[in-house]
């Protein structure tokens, strides 16, 4: 079942960088899609366009529909707040909020108004156990999350997006300043999740990519160039810039 | 001229040598300051001084009503500053798109701030004293105080929001939080220190400024503390002016007493700012 529908998704942003032409994608449910292609393809503004995060930016024009279980999220009239709480995001750096380790993670509920303090603290345990983090700092919750290390803090970050309990998680490089070690646990965690949750992820090297994808999907400047199932599209391409950019004749 | 590299050196040196002379004068101002206000009018100071009403012409007794007069036209200050210029800081540092309109805020705020204090006192007196009626009162020196302080404390605490990192911003609405909570649970309070640093400096200028007073609230002498908002008042800075230069006879030593309990207040103000400004950054976790 499609989770995610883009259709002819075109935008462009007010200074003309970075711009998407007339993306088609189907993103599946309970699997990991995998977004990549060298930088400036448009990856990271088609994560952003999902959860509307794109609002912030300069953007001048945007055309087509997102359909997140068949309704159009870029509807001027979408209560974005509520579809951020649907779509949960992990940044490429780790942004601990200045808080607690435990308050970085109820935010999102302090944001919506929860106050129910078993679910909130039910919903601390699982989401640091999704995260793979739950054994480190189980017993330090109340320390000021700077204190972590950069790879405790990336899956602090994953945590923090899937407390709430959203339907799709998008993550943008999310592994890109972490060691292997630290790398190794958040893929192993997002093959976890994906039973859970839909995946969409903008991987940091094509090696990753074709390490986890299920559907990958190659963006080069602004356009989807080719789609395909994850171990066929990394072994057999179809198309010479996709197969050219897998052998790393560019980018 | 081709200089060798023991010449360059020497150069280096000297240029350094020059600054660092140029850097210490101003710790050598201060003490100098500090050391004669304090040797000249010490002997000044005791509790009648600071606790009881002047009498004899100001000659003899305290100045009790000029250090109450300007702790309140400090806090009314404040109460008046204070919001509007944290909200104007909000709106610049957050909300102001990058338009004509933001640019004319901006210049307004740089020019405002340029404008010499005894032409804040004129437009205080047409204003507030005359046209608005508040006559020459408590208020009204507050107003004008106010609008004097507004750029301080607009431009400083707009500064203090920009530091805090754009990210936390992102993160925030990322999950599902609306500006201005955003805003409120983590942009204010990160920025706090450096938003109270720049109200204390602000109202510091206040408490210490007397032309802006001097027609819109300040009494050469009262011979009660002031009750009401309405009330003109005493004021350390324009008590000073008074005694220095209006009453025969003046022991000089109650002048210099004066300006040391003056100089006491602002400064007290700027240790209270430094001291919360090395907290927070001792706090900070980024």
């Amino acid at each position: 079942m499609d989770k995610i529908v883009i259709e002819n998704f075109s935008l462009e942003y007010s200074d003309g960088t970075e711009s998407l032409r007339e993306i088609n994608l189907r993103i599946p449910a309970n699997q990991l899609t995998v977004l990549f292609g060298p930088a400036g393809g448009g990856k990271s503004t088609l994560l952003r366009s999902i959860n509307r995060l794109n609002d912030l930016a300069d953007v001048k024009v945007t055309q087509g529909k997102i359909l997140l279980d068949g309704v159009n999220v870029l509807d001027k009239k979408l209560d974005t707040n509520n579809l951020r709480r649907k779509v949960g995001m992990v940044f490429a750096r780790p942004v601990v909020l200045p808080f607690s380790i435990r308050r970085n993670l109820t935010y999102g509920f302090e944001l919506a108004g929860i106050r129910d303090a078993a679910l909130i603290e039910e919903s601390v345990e699982r989401s640091l156990g999704q995260a793979a983090l739950w054994e480190e700092v189980k017993d330090r919750l109340d320390d000021p999350a700077t204190a972590l290390s950069g790879g405790q803090q990336q899956r602090l970050c994953l945590a923090r997006s899937l407390i709430q309990q959203p339907d799709v998680i998008l993550l943008d490089e999310p592994t890109s300043g972490l060691d292997p070690i630290s790398t190794l646990k958040v893929e192993n965690s997002l093959q976890e999740l994906k039973k859970d949750y839909t995946i969409v992820l903008v991987p940091h090297s094509v090696q990753q990519a074709a390490r986890i994808a299920d559907l990958a999907a190659f963006f080069l400047q602004g356009e989807l160039i080719e789609v395909g199932i994850g171990a066929e599209l990394f072994t057999k391409p179809t198309k010479s810039r996709t197969q050219r950019y897998i052998e790393g004749r560019y980018g | 001229m081709k200089l060798s590299s023991k010449q360059r050196m020497l150069v280096q040196n000297l240029a350094f040598a020059a600054m660092s002379l140029i850097a210490s004068l101003t710790v050598i101002f201060i003490v100098l300051i500090v050391v004669y206000i304090v040797s000249m009018g010490a002997g000044a100071i005791s509790f009648e001084f600071i606790f009881s009403m002047p009498y004899d012409g100001m000659r003899s007794g305290g100045i009790l009503p000029a250090i109450i007069g300007t702790f309140y036209l400090t806090l009314g200050t404040a109460a008046l500053a204070v919001p509007l210029g944290l909200g104007a800081a909000i709106f610049l540092s957050e909300y102001a798109p990058d338009n004509q309109m933001t640019r004319i805020i901006r210049i307004a705020i740089t020019n405002l701030s340029g404008i010499p204090s005894v032409v804040y006192g004129l437009f205080g007196l047409g204003l507030f004293v005359l046209f608005l009626q508040l006559g020459t009162s408590i208020l009204a020196a507050s107003m004008t105080l106010a609008i004097m302080t507004l750029p301080v404390i607009i431009s400083t605490a707009e500064e203090a929001l920009r530091t805090v990192p754009q990210s936390f911003r992102v993160v925030s609405i990322s999950l599902g939080g609306t500006r201005w909570q955003t805003i409120r649970k983590i942009v204010l309070p990160e920025a706090m220190p450096g938003i109270l640093t720049g109200v204390i400096l602000g109202l510091e200028r206040a408490a210490g400024e007397t032309a802006p007073i001097m027609f819109t609230g300040a009494a050469f002498f009262l011979p009660q503390l002031p009750t009401s908002l309405t009330d003109a008042t005493m004021a350390l800075p324009y008590h000073l002016f008074v005694i220095s230069t209006q009453v025969p006879g003046m022991p000089i030593q109650i002048q210099f007493g004066t300006a040391l309990v003056l100089l006491v207040f602002v400064l007290g103000m700027n240790l209270i700012a430094s001291i919360i400004r090395s907290r927070a950054r001792a706090k900070r976790q980024w």
